[in-house]
């Protein structure tokens, strides 16, 4: 009791002599940030709204199907057709999401405070870009995971239906892997490229906006070739074709998937290098902010 | 060791504009001021400091190290605060200090413990739960210090720091950049255009104009030499002034003024000596302590 006299002693500045961490803590401090903003932990009740609005329409979309399938006994949406069925939504999501995670620091002058500290110039744009296709992957795999324990505890298959209902999920996950990856590369890239977000979210939905038109107009085309070209020149297409020639019938019915004929590796190459082609000018881009 | 090293060191963008032009500069730890104009090249010298711009020819040392090829190392050591708004308006101070504390590689505990520190040396204290957007200029001034100072850098370098602050503002933010480079065992360099505020605080003193260095000393070396006694008489100056001249002081004539340079106490006893010989009527008489401004005062205007 005599030790507390109730004195706050100013002990003047301290030092610091212990461990300062390297580079991977460091860019998954940036990583987990990136991740808890899109979400808006940390921010704002009003920035919050949105992305947690998006987050009760998925869910509740996979408990309604993992319902009526319980019921009926009908398979509505398969896990990997759940991407596809979102994948409006998903783009409302990046076009407010990317400009968050990105425009709002070219905006407000924090990047100088980045890039005098210890972090690789490349590492911020990474974290980034991880921390959307983690979010976008979240965001489409999550439900997938519900309408999986709803299939898990109502089949009457047992085990066995179980492990048919996972060959059947993994895939699912794989392809929301996919979606994520092509829409948080184009996402993220369009919106480092502006400092003011309502200009990079617009930005972002007329990239998948405009692009849908083209690929009507290839498809009427009198070529055949062209016509199973043609839907590489969306991005929302592209990742439809990849799915078609690798999901099969989990994804589509029968003969119903999209006529790109045997071009299917040619757009899981073009997928590929999208992405790829993506980072190298998001890489590009923060080399020569970096400098300002 | 010293603390920061140039040599040669020059710097040509692209398009032929030269920010620095064979700058040879060696300072010695303590308070730095950094003074030039706007477009003297401040700046650019602090971003080659950093590592984020390569020079095109020379060399630079900080703390040692070649920030050109060892950059992440220099930075771990360096705090900078830049001269423009840079901070996000939606976060709390708290938070975002935290933030860049765990980027400059702190454990998230250490990191929340040194970033209150950090505000509170820098005076911010309920308010840093509060979104840095509502801040006046002065507490968002003092953010930027702070998160500078979150890591424990042997080095800050600050541009500008009284941008856009009252003058109560300055003078406080001009107190805390000293008490951080006496009591905090933290070297400082502050860039500024205005010399008479860089002066107050500095240990040394840097001056460059177009890229150029113009002097760069200890700044008592610099004004201890130059104090001089002003001397006004409503009659009889000539008198006067040949007066002391037989007396063997060093006189000018400046206006209607007599400068003196003051050697020590007797100079004053020889001047009221002098004048009360001559039955003078003295108007006044007193120390002038040069300011610093003056030394480069006789240089031609690079630019306009």
């Amino acid at each position: 009791m005599s030790e507390s006299t109730g004195v706050i002693h100013d002990i003047g500045y301290q030092r610091y002599t212990g461990p300062r961490l390297g580079r991977g803590p460091v860019f998954g401090a940036l990583y987990l940030h990136g991740l808890r903003t899109v979400f808006g932990f940390g921010r704002s009740a009003k920035a919050k709204i949105f992305p947690w609005l998006v987050v009760g329409i998925v869910i509740v979309v996979a408990a309604v199907v993992a319902a009526v399938r319980s019921q009926i006994g009908q398979v509505v949406i398969t896990y990997a057709q759940f991407a596809d069925t979102m994948s409006w939504l998903i783009i409302f999501f990046v076009a407010v999401a990317a400009p968050e995670l990105v425009s709002r620091d070219l905006r407000s002058g924090v990047l100088p405070l980045y890039f005098s500290r210890p972090l690789a110039r490349s590492d911020y744009p990474l974290a980034k870009l991880l921390s959307l296709v983690t979010a976008l992957w979240l965001l489409l795999g999550g439900p997938q995971l519900v309408m999986f324990l709803g299939a898990a505890f109502t089949l009457e298959e047992g085990p066995r239906g179980v492990w048919n209902e996972l060959l059947d999920l993994l895939p699912g996950l794989l392809y929301a892997g996919l979606w994520a990856a092509v829409f948080g590369a184009i996402g993220l890239l369009v919106a480092a490229l502006t400092g003011k977000r309502a200009f990079a979210a617009g930005g972002i939905v007329a990239v998948f906006l405009m692009t849908t038109p083209i690929v009507g107009i290839l498809a009427i085309l009198p070529s055949q070739t062209i016509n199973e070209l043609a839907f590489l020149a969306s991005p929302m297409t592209m990742v439809n074709g990849v799915g078609t020639w690798a999901l099969g019938d989990l994804l589509f019915e029968r003969g119903e998937g999209l006529p790109i004929g045997g071009l299917g590796p040619l757009y899981a190459f073009a997928a590929v290098l999208l992405v790829a082609g993506c980072v190298v000018l998001l890489l590009a881009r923060y080399r020569k902010v970096a400098t300002r | 060791m010293a603390l920061i090293a140039t040599e040669s060191l020059t710097k040509t963008y692209r398009g032929g504009v030269t920010a620095l032009a064979d700058l040879t500069v060696v300072v010695e730890p303590g308070i730095v001021g950094l003074v030039g104009a706007n477009g003297a090249g401040k700046s650019t010298l602090i971003k080659i400091l950093l590592g984020l711009l390569p020079p095109t020819s020379g060399q630079v040392r900080v703390l040692g190290l070649d920030p050109t090829t060892q950059p992440d190392r220099v930075r771990a050591r360096v705090g900078y605060m830049p001269e423009h708004e840079a901070l996000p308006p939606d976060l709390s101070a708290a938070e975002f200090v935290t933030h860049l504390g765990r980027i400059s590689g702190l454990p998230r505990t250490v990191a929340r413990e040194r970033a209150s520190e950090a505000l509170r040396h820098v005076g911010l204290y309920e308010e840093r739960y509060r979104p840095v957007g509502g801040y006046s200029t002065g507490m968002k001034q003092r953010v930027k210090l702070a998160q500078a100072l979150v890591h424990d850098p042997d080095l800050l370098l600050l541009d500008e720091p009284t941008n856009g602050l009252d003058p109560a503002g300055r003078d406080a933010m001009l107190a805390l950049i000293h008490r951080i480079g006496t009591e905090f065992g933290i070297s400082v360099l502050v860039c500024s255009h205005l010399l008479g505020e860089v002066e107050r605080i500095c240990h040394t003193l840097v001056a460059i104009d177009g890229g150029r260095l113009l002097r760069a000393d200890r700044i008592d070396a610099m004004t201890s030499a130059t104090d001089v006694l002003a001397v006004e008489v409503s009659e009889g100056t000539e008198e006067l002034a040949a007066r002391l001249a037989a007396l063997r002081l060093p006189v000018r004539r400046e206006g209607r003024l007599l400068l003196v340079e003051l050697a020590d106490d007797d100079t004053y006893d020889q001047i009221l000596g002098a004048v009360a010989e001559l039955d003078l009527p003295l108007h006044r008489l007193d120390q002038r302590r040069h300011r610093v401004a003056e030394l480069f005062a006789t240089r031609e205007p690079s630019h306009v």
